[in-house]
């Protein structure tokens, strides 16, 4: 379970996150959803510890974030994936060593046929051809290389998994698919996730709750459904574009 | 009073930097314990700081060794004995002008280097991903890049002075009428072996500011490619000013007791 308690950030004089409380449960996925610029991916970067607050709590199975020493925040994130924007794949190596990394069990890191084995599995789960494994970044488009990115977080079989953005920048063929595999693998993995967008759609495809993070607050948590049936005018205004999607007047 | 505010930001400022780089200095030394990572990854970065580096450090080594002998043999002609030539030309390549050349080129092309690698490596999110999947950056870019040069900039520098002082021999023996055995004499009659080892300490310390000062700011780089552009840049003269600063300390330290 994580839990965000009265978490607050600034950089500099800019306050980034103002005494949020937010909540994600065993086995659930939750979108958190904002315009760009109002601190989504500082409050997931917060979750595995990449980013201390300033004041509040980060909560991770019972364990404070920010008051972990180096060793246990090591061995604490190998139990998380985290799907970063852009990929963030390493551009000096391949598909295959790029994924290897994702192996965060040292003693399975180091046995080469469990490697070659393990990241063949996680690229099928992503759609990806075998061929793949030889590529290097440069040479994948902008989708495969988010996928090689996802393999990456699920290769060291996390229980959670943090998604930062990971339909921006696609077309809608390619942000369907990458919407498709979220659901998919939340399902066959059974991770908890927490899938930060400001892709509407998206998030009321694979999230079965949602938060709103607006001007560093958040502004509402709930279902779908109530999310829809809401009257908060934030809430309201940012689903508007998306009023007309099939997706959501169903 | 704008003038000391500015000033009292400066030293703010640098005081900050100094800071943030012992504390980096210490965290990397924490994943000194992680030989098999960091091993492996040291043995590319020093095979590309030597093989690539070889070749242009040599050549203004040469240069400087030739220009030195010429000027030398210019400005003393008929007042001096000509193997004072062989002895001005080894002691200003092997104290100064191999160690400091040497220096200030690779600070040049392995400090811009690896501040824009690691750079990119920050702005793309590359480090975060690392440190995310619960691996040190320390031992995986920072050491083995660091201790890649504490071992080539050293090596490097020997070479840089043979080629230096050969090429000296060479050029001098070409405009005057100085024999071998008159520049073997001069260049052995203020020798001293020390010479050699404050030689190559010089090139430790200059190798340590290189690249330590060339991570540190490809590890603090933001604001997208402007930023890289920005760190690569304060890396280099960082590095060329300090390289200047440490000569002059360390030949009051080593050489004038």
């Amino acid at each position: 379970m994580i839990e965000l308690q009265a978490l607050h950030k600034a950089f500099g004089k800019q306050v980034v996150l103002e005494r949020v409380d937010f909540e994600v449960r065993e086995g659930e996925t939750v979108a958190l959803m904002g315009p760009s610029g109002t601190g989504k991916s500082v409050l997931l970067k917060h979750i595995i510890g990449l980013i201390k607050p300033d004041s509040g709590t980060v909560i991770v199975d019972g364990k404070d974030v920010s008051k972990l020493k180096r060793r246990e925040l090591s061995e604490f994130r190998s139990h998380i994936g985290y799907v970063f924007q852009n990929g963030a794949l390493f551009d000096s190596m391949n598909v295959f060593e790029n994924v290897r990394l994702g192996i965060t069990d040292q003693e399975k890191y180091s046995d080469v046929d469990y490697c070659r084995q393990r990241i063949a599995e996680c690229i099928r789960l992503v759609n990806l051809t075998p061929e793949t494994i030889e590529k290097y970044p440069a040479q994948l488009s902008g989708g495969m290389r988010k996928r090689v990115g996802i393999a990456r977080a699920i290769a060291g079989q996390p229980k959670y998994l943090l998604y930062d953005e990971p339909t921006s920048g696609l077309d809608p063929v390619n942000a369907d698919i990458i919407d498709g595999l979220v659901q998919r693998l939340d399902h066959e993995l059974g991770v908890t996730s927490v899938v930060v967008t400001h892709d509407v759609r998206g998030a009321f495809r694979v999230a079965d709750r949602l938060a709103l993070l607006s001007e560093g607050r958040i502004v509402m948590q709930g279902t779908p459904k109530e999310f829809l049936a809401s009257t908060n005018p934030k809430v309201k205004e940012f689903l508007e574009r998306d009023f007309d999607n099939p997706t959501l007047a169903a | 009073m704008s003038l000391l505010a500015a000033l009292g930001r400066w030293v703010l400022e640098g005081l900050s930097h100094v800071g943030r780089l012992s504390y980096f200095i210490v965290d990397a030394a924490r994943g000194l314990s992680e030989v098999r990572i960091w091993w492996p990854r040291m043995m590319i970065e020093a095979w590309n700081i030597g093989a690539g580096s070889l070749f242009i450090v040599m050549l203004i080594s040469a240069f400087a060794g030739a220009v030195t002998a010429l000027q030398t043999g210019y400005q003393f002609t008929g007042s001096i004995p000509y193997y004072v030539v062989g002895t001005l030309v080894v002691s200003s390549i092997i104290l100064e002008l191999g160690p400091v050349l040497t220096a200030l080129i690779l600070a040049g092309r392995i400090g811009a280097r690896y501040a824009a690698e690691l750079g990119t490596m920050r702005v793309t999110e590359q480090i975060d991903a690392l440190e995310s999947l619960g691996r040190s950056p320390a031992s995986h870019l920072v050491i083995p890049r660091v201790l890649a040069g504490l071992i080539m900039i050293p090596a490097l520098t020997v070479l840089a002075n043979l080629s230096g002082v050969l090429s000296g021999w060479i050029s001098v023996k070409a405009v005057l009428p100085v024999t071998d055995a008159d520049f073997i004499y001069g260049a052995q009659y203020y020798w001293r072996p020390w010479d050699a080892y404050y030689s190559i300490i010089k090139a430790f310390f200059f190798a340590g500011s290189i690249t330590v000062i060339a991570c540190y700011m490809g590890f603090n780089t933001q604001q997208g490619a402007e930023g890289v552009g920005r760190s690569t840049t304060t890396a280099v003269v960082t590095s060329s000013v300090l390289i200047l600063v440490l000569d002059t300390v360390l030949t009051r330290l080593l050489l004038n007791q």
